[in-house]
């Protein structure tokens, strides 16, 4: 089976500044992938990379087959965005069922969305009435009411509580099970260990690209946090 | 463009300014309120025998200048929201394209000003009783097309603006020259010729020569059909323009 997402030397600059320094990798799909790395790494550089609203210096971005932000991949793929982009002077009902419209699905589709998410009974509030939580879960709902192929979700449980927050992971799992393909950022180890896959970044580049399983047994440690450090210092002692 | 994708992002602008009944109120209340003031200035001012009175004149362009300043300004404002909220981003990685977007907005305030160039035309003609030669319809079908002109040149200049500091300052920049140069204040023939040039690439200056034509004449004359055509041609290329700075691949 081919992956989902494929990425070849990629370098992106941003503000003069080289934000992703010959990144290669892959997404397989049907699986959730995590994309692990401290604020500031280039994570969501890397997703604008994969959505394709990103200008990229060198490389090239693969996805589902096709160069990345090719048109009608604009059909198959969702994008949360790592700020809650949705319209606050809108319901959160509203703003499902306007994108909802936006991939051809309907008002039925788009009030699933948002009892998906768990805002059913903060359907017809106005979004900037919501708590941070419940506004970036909003957002999440407008990201899945298309049923993408390919789910691009930059943050998707900073600021939930951890019930809410396990349920939303129990869900990512049970869109994979179904064959979609997720890529979920987090600076929070403790959500590497949900994912199938995870991604390591830190100042640019790849250090780690691996099951959390190997990466621990790689490193020789059950925490992760623990194993990603002595991956860190490793690279940096190679570098030195 | 895409009917369907069209129409939802038409009917969510609509929505979002449902939401917002203060802005409804203003956008309603404020031209009908300029042209109280603009009556009660020249209530006492004489009129030269066989000319329109000085209201007429100025309550007609008026007419035709407040729609077009005020979405100038709600287009810009609005626009800049959709950039910096994030929305924007998010919309141009959806199947939504950047004519449905744009165009979304000029429909939507386009449906929002013909409410308002109503509004004050019923208080221009019934409360302060101005006359045109011409039919009232005309003039509020003319205000509407201003009203998208303020919409597309809007569009245009967010995309020029990274902060609502630049993007309000873009209404002297933008704005101002063309209601000094409009034929409001000296009569466009009687201008300078290098003022006169500006002022013929200056798609106002059209829109009120425009209503000027309505003013004077009870039939729709050949002058009032090529300005509505100029405007409407400064409309689509404004729009057009807007579309090709909006980038989807940004840095």
């Amino acid at each position: 089976m081919d992956d989902a997402i494929t990425v070849r030397d990629l370098v992106v600059d941003r503000g003069g500044r080289r934000v992703l320094d010959g990144i290669s990798c892959a997404v397989p799909r049907g699986a959730v992938t995590g994309l692990l790395g401290p604020s500031g790494s280039g994570k969501t550089t890397f997703m604008r990379a994969v959505v394709g609203v990103q200008v990229v210096s060198a490389g090239s971005v693969s996805v589902l087959g096709q160069p990345a932000g090719t048109p009608a991949l604009r059909h198959r793929v969702g994008y949360l965005t790592q700020a809650p982009s949705v319209y606050a002077d809108l319901t959160v009902r509203e703003n499902a069922r306007y994108f909802a419209a936006l991939y051809g699905r309907g008002r039925a589709e788009a009030d699933q969305a948002v009892r998906d998410v768990g805002l059913a009974e903060a359907a017809g509030q106005l979004v900037v009435t919501l708590s941070g939580g419940q506004r970036s879960r909003a957002s999440l709902a407008c990201a899945l009411v298309g049923d993408p192929e390919l789910v691009i979700l930059d943050e998707p449980t900073v600021g939930q509580d951890p019930v809410l927050r396990a349920d939303l992971w129990a869900r990512f799992h049970a869109m994979a099970a179904a064959g979609t393909t997720l890529l979920v950022s987090s600076h929070v180890m403790d959500e590497a260990a949900r994912c199938d896959r995870l991604l390591l970044i830190r100042q640019g580049r790849l250090i780690a690209d691996d099951s959390p399983a190997a990466i621990r047994a790689a490193a020789g440690v059950d925490d992760l946090d623990e194993a990603f450090l002595r991956l860190i210092r490793a690279g940096a002692g190679e570098e030195s | 463009m895409n009917p369907r994708i069209l129409a939802a992002t038409t009917g969510r602008i609509l929505r979002q300014l449902r939401h917002d009944r203060r802005t409804i109120a203003l956008l309603v209340v404020v031209p009908a309120v300029l042209l109280t003031l603009v009556y009660f200035m020249y209530v006492d001012h004489p009129t030269p025998p066989g000319q329109p009175s000085m209201f007429d004149r100025i309550a007609l362009v008026m007419l035709g200048i407040f729609p077009f300043v005020i979405m100038f300004l709600v287009t810009s404002i609005a626009m800049l929201r959709e950039r910096t909220s994030g929305t924007l981003e998010r919309l141009l990685t959806t199947p939504l394209g950047k004519l449905d977007l744009l165009f979304g907005y000029g429909i939507a305030f386009g449906l929002a000003a013909a409410v308002q160039a109503a509004v004050a035309a019923a208080v221009a003609y019934w409360i302060f009783d101005l006359s045109t030669v011409g039919s009232s319809g005309l003039v509020i079908g003319i205000a509407v097309l201003d009203a998208v002109l303020g919409v597309a040149l809007g569009l245009l200049c967010s995309a020029f603006a990274r902060t609502e500091f630049q993007a309000v300052q873009f209404l002297p920049v933008v704005v101002v020259p063309q209601l000094l140069l409009c034929g409001l204040f000296v009569a466009r023939d009687q201008m300078a010729g290098w003022l006169q040039a500006l002022s013929d690439a200056f798609p106002l200056s059209y829109a009120i020569e425009a209503l000027q034509e309505v003013g004077a004449n009870a039939e729709p004359t050949g002058v009032l059909w090529r300005d509505v055509g100029v405007v409407l041609g400064a409309v689509v290329l404004a729009l057009v323009l807007a579309a090709a700075t909006l980038r989807r691949r940004t840095g």
